[in-house]
């Protein structure tokens, strides 16, 4: 056998360290032992149990609500944040304004939910809202951090954008907020798209500030691994995150595949073209 | 085409009829026929600034109904900001844009009754051929009916039947200019504004192009004002050409006026190629005139009188290269003659072009039309003349 290079053996230990950790987590997914570090033969009893699990279940159903709408939110939010910066001529404040709409993304989480949590208890003190901390509050704590990653990757799309377009709609007669919905919300939805699924992985990976700002109502999935783990780790646990690397590896296919069919399907009509 | 403003306005339409209107009009080109006297727009006076850089200064201009108006400039001379003035894009800092009578400077741009037609076409990509011609009339809320025959006869304009469910992204760059245009023309604008109309468009195409956008333009009888910085395009395509430069309009006229009788030096050296001789004027009179001109290390003499003031002595002769002749033998007489020798030679096919230097160290552009297939020609250092008729030269200022 030809010894293989040394470019081919890192990349073997490169993705070794990142995916090892992963395969063994899913390894031992199946293991029918209670303790996790011990092998005790092949065994499908963790995933019965963890269907089984009414709080897991829950908090699964709480935290894709939650990613949801603060999802939907935030892209609206951020939406009209990247608009205002990129269309909008100059004006005072701007540069304020876009260095304010992006510090999100550089705040360390814990000032975040800390100073949240602070602004909830100070309102529901003044204003009697909120009453009591849960969904609600998680989901405008959520909306404030996503809607600054979906500003970003929405006004980058938007500077792209040739302007020519929108005054080309303009030009042919419809004004301004018609344009904005015509033309150019259809050409920026791909940013749109991405900018949501950020905004739901964020959201659904959440700990720090789902923690500081929700309730005893309110229980994300993030928030009961964490606290089943500082128990002593349940091979439930393992269970769950292989259906979830599950979920995401086929979601991830999904996407591939339908952007190389797209593709392909572009070339070919170009091919025929230029033949014909 | 209908035009809605010779129906509605009466006391123009006979106007128009009279003989001598027609007579007046047959003597500014060959595509004249077409071109009223009557005004469709009216720019007076139209400033614009930027952050205190003046990009449009003081401009006015009339643009007659049915005519072709090219506004020809290089890189940074102000006539695509006058352009998107006239769109409604940006609004004059001073001065009023009147479209048939009525002041539109301040008016949006989709409550005009112009279109555009923009340099990168600005097709929408999510939408078809035959939903990209029909956006603009979607917006006038036409009936269903009537929006689909408009679609199928602005494609059969731009010969285009065939693509009215394809995307802009799987047409070529032909196609999708004439989609553009089709879309512009689609609402029956009273102008027509076209942005650097075949800039995206490779050399061959261009000029294939130019001439069916031309006869497009006829055939639907719109009036039009275009965008460029190529002279070719703009002397092919217009009736009458507006040299801008610095945001001033530099001169208007038609091609042949502005490549025959340029206002001035600038024009000349930008509308084409020229040969420059700096002189002084010794005798002005009616019938002719007399330049000494130590470039050339002879007197230059003109078959008219300019009438200068005393003061301004200092002028410029300007000879065309195609107007300056190339000959082996000394010609006769003392005046618009150099001596020389070949420096070099460009043979470009239809035509080649000679550079000879003077006895002075005058560079001469030269083109003489390659009539007779390898002909005995000057070559390479060859001593040869260079003269011209005294009809041929034009005397400029700054």
């Amino acid at each position: 056998m030809r010894k293989p290079s040394f470019t081919t053996v890192m990349l073997i230990l490169g993705l070794l360290f990142l995916y090892l950790p992963m395969l063994v987590l899913v390894f031992y997914s199946f293991n029918s032992s209670r303790l996790v570090t011990v092998w005790a033969g092949f065994s499908g009893r963790w995933y019965i149990e963890l269907f089984r699990d009414q709080q897991i279940l829950n908090a699964v159903w709480t935290s894709l609500r939650i990613a949801f709408f603060s999802a939907s939110m935030a892209v609206c939010l951020g939406t009209l944040a990247a608009f205002v910066m990129v269309r909008f001529g100059r004006f005072r404040g701007k540069t304020a304004l876009s260095s304010m709409v992006t510090a999100p993304l550089v705040m360390p989480e814990v000032i975040t939910g800390l100073s949240l949590l602070l602004l909830f208890v100070h309102m529901a003190q003044l204003i009697g809202w909120p009453a009591d901390r849960g969904m609600a509050t998680i989901w405008i704590a959520h909306t404030t951090f996503c809607s600054a990653y979906v500003a970003v990757v929405v006004s980058s799309r938007l500077r792209e954008v040739d302007l020519s377009l929108e005054e080309a709609a303009m030009d042919l007669g419809a004004p301004p907020v018609k344009t904005f919905f015509q033309i150019t919300l259809p050409v920026i939805a791909p940013a749109l798209a991405a900018g949501w699924l950020l905004a739901f992985t964020l959201s659904l990976d959440d700990l720090v500030i789902a923690s500081f700002v929700s309730g005893p109502g309110a229980t994300t999935l993030p928030m009961v691994v964490f606290s089943s783990v500082r128990l002593g780790v349940s091979p439930k646990i393992n269970a769950l995150a292989t259906l979830i690397i599950l979920t995401v590896s086929l979601a991830t296919f999904l996407a591939w595949y339908f952007m190389r069919r797209s593709e392909a399907k572009r070339r070919i009509a170009m091919r025929m073209q230029q033949e014909g | 085409m209908t035009q809605p403003m010779t129906l509605t306005n009466p006391s123009t339409d006979i106007r128009h009829q009279l003989p001598a209107e027609q007579e007046m009009s047959s003597t500014t080109g060959k595509k004249s026929s077409r071109v009223q006297k009557e005004t469709l727009m009216e720019i007076r006076r139209v400033s614009k600034r930027f952050d205190e850089a003046l990009a449009v200064d003081d401009v006015s201009l009339t643009i007659r109904r049915g005519e072709i108006f090219a506004l020809l400039g290089g890189s940074g001379s102000g006539k695509s900001t006058l352009l998107r003035m006239l769109a409604g894009f940006e609004k004059p800092c001073e001065g009023q844009i009147l479209l048939e009578g009525k002041d539109i400077s301040r008016t949006p741009p989709y409550e005009r009754a112009i279109n555009m037609m923009f340099q990168s076409y600005a097709l929408f990509p999510h939408m078809t051929v035959a939903e990209n011609i029909a956006f603009g009339l979607k917006q006038d809320k036409l009936p269903k009916a009537e929006i689909r025959e408009r679609v199928a006869e602005m494609l059969k304009l731009v010969h285009m039947e065939g693509f009215a469910k394809r995307k802009p992204h799987q047409l070529s760059g032909g196609q999708r200019q004439r989609v553009a245009l089709a879309r512009s023309l689609a609402k029956r604008p009273s102008l027509l504004l076209l942005d650097e109309p075949m800039g995206a468009l490779d050399k061959k195409l261009r000029t294939e192009m130019q001439l069916e956008v031309v006869e497009i333009l006829e055939r639907v009888g719109v009036t039009c004002i275009m965008v460029t910085h190529d002279q070719e395009e703009a002397m092919t395509m217009a009736d009458r050409v507006a040299i801008m430069s610095d945001g001033w309009i530099v001169q208007v006229g038609s091609p042949v006026d502005v490549y025959e009788s340029p206002a001035n030096r600038m024009v000349a050296e930008f509308v084409g190629t020229v040969n420059l001789f700096a002189g002084e004027i010794v005798m002005d009179e009616a019938d002719c005139c007399v330049i000494d001109s130590p470039e050339l290390g002879r007197r230059i003499r003109i078959d008219h009188g300019i009438s200068t003031p005393a003061d301004e002595r200092g002028v410029w002769v300007a000879v065309r290269p195609e107007k300056t002749l190339l000959s082996l033998e000394q010609p006769k007489g003392d005046f618009n003659w150099a001596a020389g020798t070949v420096e070099d030679i460009a043979y470009l096919g239809g035509l080649s072009v000679y550079y000879v230097r003077t006895e002075q160290g005058h560079l001469v552009k030269v083109s003489l039309a390659n009539t007779t297939r390898r002909s005995e020609r000057p070559g390479w250092d060859d001593e040869v003349y260079i003269h011209w008729d005294e009809r041929s030269a034009v005397v400029l200022r700054d």
